[in-house]
């Protein structure tokens, strides 16, 4: 076992930087999708579609600015700016016109119409910005790239993916915490998580709620998509493959977790690096194994709660 | 019952306006010449390999569109039924039959994906529909078994794999270690098989450091990228194609990987207009064809330029190849038919006397001469080089081209690639034709 380690140690260092950021991002999507279950108690398959708007208009926004002859700092902003208008924009759109009718319906009509959602999503998606691959990565080139030792050599990762990834994921995490905890309007979104009804005895609007819930969780969604704009090329169907890592990490973790759920993207993005080095071939379904591993044990999840039947 | 009597009557309808459609195949006779000619076109819409599919569709639509101003083909003007691939084969199933049936398509151009191509074969065999594989690369469709209704009017795996490895072995002879990260799907599991036959043959001994098959449709490689900076290979081979490979350049080129290892990748022409600059220079690049923008010496340069004209005029981008794949697919419909209505002097051909045209059938593409062989597979050139930059292109073109020509790369007829591949020798090498500066 030590000379494993003694062999394998470095590979493994090397593979938990990469995990970092592979969790940070998994995160920022996964948990505005847990939020939103939380209050909504839908699952909303049309999350991946905000990841995915929210990382094409990060992309145009950052390529118009560079256009106008502004600095390359400004394609941060344009990360943020991008998040916050399709999370304002789109959020209050969907959770208005869509999802509200839906309430309270079987689960199975509400997974058809966020389905439904998503693929109208998608077709708007390559209507406005084609097939071909986007790329805007000047944020990640700013920041340039850091030599980490591995031995008597030296393996260069970006700044952006080595620390603002997690830097934005940890501050998520905290700030969300904080807000939830600390402030009325999130004592008042836990409130409605906990007991709609009860909530709603108590004078809460529910309504106006659950659309600060989505719309902030839409947000979140385009955030995530915004912050992996720079490292990847934009192409169709990149909300798909986010979504369904998303739910992984969601019934991993137990619907409604926040904690919970940046314990399992941390675990799920480590086992995905981790396999890339000792068995590659197993990469692509480790973050489903440790999902199964882990609801066959907890099915309701790490850290969900069983809930008590009402009558 | 409502649904089969509609569908019966939408077939009659179908046969009624296309010209007795529906016994074309069993009649030798007289044939009435329809009033349109009708294309089914199975392509992807949707999905990942849209970036393949849509410009390939726009291509179609504008050959059509200049064909149909001229008058058409054999006189009649040509109709194209698009189908989308993207949900999967077994939906193309059901839509190759409803083209075919339905539709009354006299022609079917199948398919992009390589899984799409195997399961519309056989389909062509079973409705004797003559169908011009347009695009698909997978080596197995004619080594299988034949397939008398089939014609692939492009390249495939083997030539498009053949071709960089042997230019890697003139251009760096000295490499000892090799990489591979490809999609994880059919297209890179056989790619790397058909290399690794042919590099064991010409250079045995090259140790594999790493065999890497992402996720197919991965949009993240810094865990594999980090472990090729570790392992450090003297060369990377990636067929991978699309948003995969761009991602996995732009990353792998933050990092400096291309600074480490030697990158060889086939299909990279496709992503180089994306890339722009973004592409180092001095790697191996291949495009499935020889249809570069900066072709040494096309066969008539003067059709070479209008299409890459015409088409950068309206969709304001070059075409890629799956473009001039869709372009080699209607110049051979174009010839075949009028192979057929000479055949028959001047009459309309039934299904089999239309496959019968394409047998054997040289027909020109802007950049040089296709020949169908006696199995169906056509016999595309190969240009390979190394990535570059010039004055005319803002994005990377390659130089030192090598043309292959496609009867040297490609596995002779009644053989299988993988065997044929190992028992290449290396004196091949010796047949490789001098580079061009470009």
């Amino acid at each position: 076992m030590g000379a494993w380690f003694s062999e394998n140690g470095l590979l493994i260092g090397l593979a938990l930087l990469d995990g970092l950021a592979n969790a940070a991002l998994i995160f920022m999507v996964a948990v505005g999708l847990n939020l939103v279950f939380g209050v909504l108690r839908i699952v909303n398959v049309a999350h991946g579609s905000l990841f995915a708007i929210g990382a094409y208009a990060a992309a145009s926004l950052g390529l118009f600015l560079a256009s106008l002859g502004l600095p390359p700092a400004f394609g941060f902003a344009a990360l943020v700016v991008a998040a916050a208008l399709v999370g304002g924009l789109l959020g209050p759109l969907i959770e208005r016109l869509v999802l509200r009718r839906i309430y309270g319906q079987e689960e199975v009509l509400q997974l058809l119409v966020t389905f439904a959602l998503f693929m109208i999503l998608e077709d708007v998606q390559k209507l406005v910005w084609g097939v071909q691959p986007i790329l805007q990565d000047a944020p990640m080139k700013l920041l340039g790239t850091v030599e980490v030792p591995f031995g008597e050599d030296t393996i260069p990762f970006t700044a952006y993916q080595l620390f603002l990834l997690p830097g934005v994921a940890l501050a998520t995490l905290v700030g969300l915490a904080w807000f939830l905890r600390r402030t009325l309007t999130g004592r008042v979104i836990v409130a409605v998580t906990t007991d709609k009804e009860a909530a709603m005895a108590m004078g809460i609007d529910a309504a106006k709620v659950t659309l600060l819930t989505f719309t902030f969780g839409a947000a979140l969604a385009a955030l995530g998509g915004a912050l992996a704009s720079p490292t990847t090329s934009l192409v169709p169907g990149i909300g798909a493959q986010t979504i369904v890592l998303s739910f992984a990490v969601v019934a991993t973790a137990g619907l409604g977790q926040i904690e919970g759920a940046a314990i399992s993207a941390l675990m799920i993005g480590l086992g995905r690096s981790i396999a890339v080095y000792l068995a590659p071939e197993f990469e692509v379904v480790v973050p489903y194994l440790i999902m199964v591993a882990v609801l066959l044990v907890r099915p309701q999840g790490l850290f969900g709660v069983l809930e008590t039947r009402r009558v | 019952m409502t649904l089969a009597l509609s569908r019966r009557a939408a077939m009659l309808g179908a046969a009624a306006t296309s010209g007795s459609l529906l016994f074309a195949g069993g009649q030798a006779g007289a044939q009435q010449k329809p009033t349109e000619l009708r294309v089914g076109i199975t392509t992807f819409l949707s999905g990942p390999a849209s970036v393949f599919g849509v410009p390939a569709r726009q291509a179609a639509d504008l050959l059509f569109e200049e064909i149909n101003k001229a008058g058409g083909i054999a006189g009649i003007p040509v109709r194209a039924f698009y189908v989308d691939e993207g949900p999967g084969t077994d939906h193309l199933v059901g839509e190759y039959r409803r083209l075919v049936q339905n539709e009354g398509v006299h022609i079917v151009f199948a398919s992009i994906s390589s899984g799409s191509c195997l399961a519309c074969t056989p389909l062509s065999d079973e409705m004797k529909k003559t169908t011009l594989l347009w695009d698909c690369g997978t080596q197995r469709i004619f080594e299988e078994g034949p397939h008398p209704f089939a014609f692939r009017t492009q390249g495939y795996g083997t030539p498009e794999v053949l071709a960089p490895l042997l230019y890697l072995l003139k251009h760096k002879p000295e490499f000892r270690s090799i990489a591979v990260i490809n999609q994880d799907y059919a297209w890179g599991r056989d790619s790397w098989e058909l290399w690794k036959a042919g590099m064991d043959a010409l250079k045995p001994g090259v140790r594999v450091l790493a065999e890497l098959f992402p996720r197919f449709n991965s949009t993240d490689f810094s865990t594999e990228i980090t472990r090729l900076l570790a392992l450090r290979p003297d060369v990377i081979l990636s067929t991978s194609w699309g948003g995969e490979l761009v991602t996995l350049i732009r990353q792998a080129s933050e990092r400096k990987l291309f600074e480490r290892s030697t990158f060889v990748l086939p299909v990279a022409e496709a992503s180089l207009q994306q890339l722009g600059k973004a592409m180092p220079q001095g790697h191996v690049i291949g495009a499935r064809g020889d249809h570069w923008n900066n072709h040494p010496k096309p066969k008539d340069p003067a059709r070479f330029k209008r299409f890459v004209d015409t088409y950068r005029a309206k969709y304001n981008e070059y075409p890629i190849y799956p473009c001039h794949h869709m372009a080699q697919a209607i110049a051979a419909m174009q010839a075949g038919i009028a192979r057929a209505v000479a055949a028959k002097g001047g009459g309309w051909p039934n299904d089999q006397e239309l496959a019968n045209a394409f047998r054997g059938l040289t027909f020109d593409s802007p950049t040089s001469s296709i020949t169908l062989r006696e199995d169906g597979q056509g016999l595309e050139d190969q240009i390979v080089g190394l990535s570059t930059f010039t004055d005319k292109f803002a994005f990377a073109v390659p130089k030192d081209m090598v043309i292959f020509p496609a009867a040297m790369v490609s596995t002779p007829v009644g053989q299988k690639s993988v065997p044929w591949l190992k028992s290449l020798k290396p004196e091949i090498l010796d047949q490789m034709p001098a580079p061009i500066a470009g």
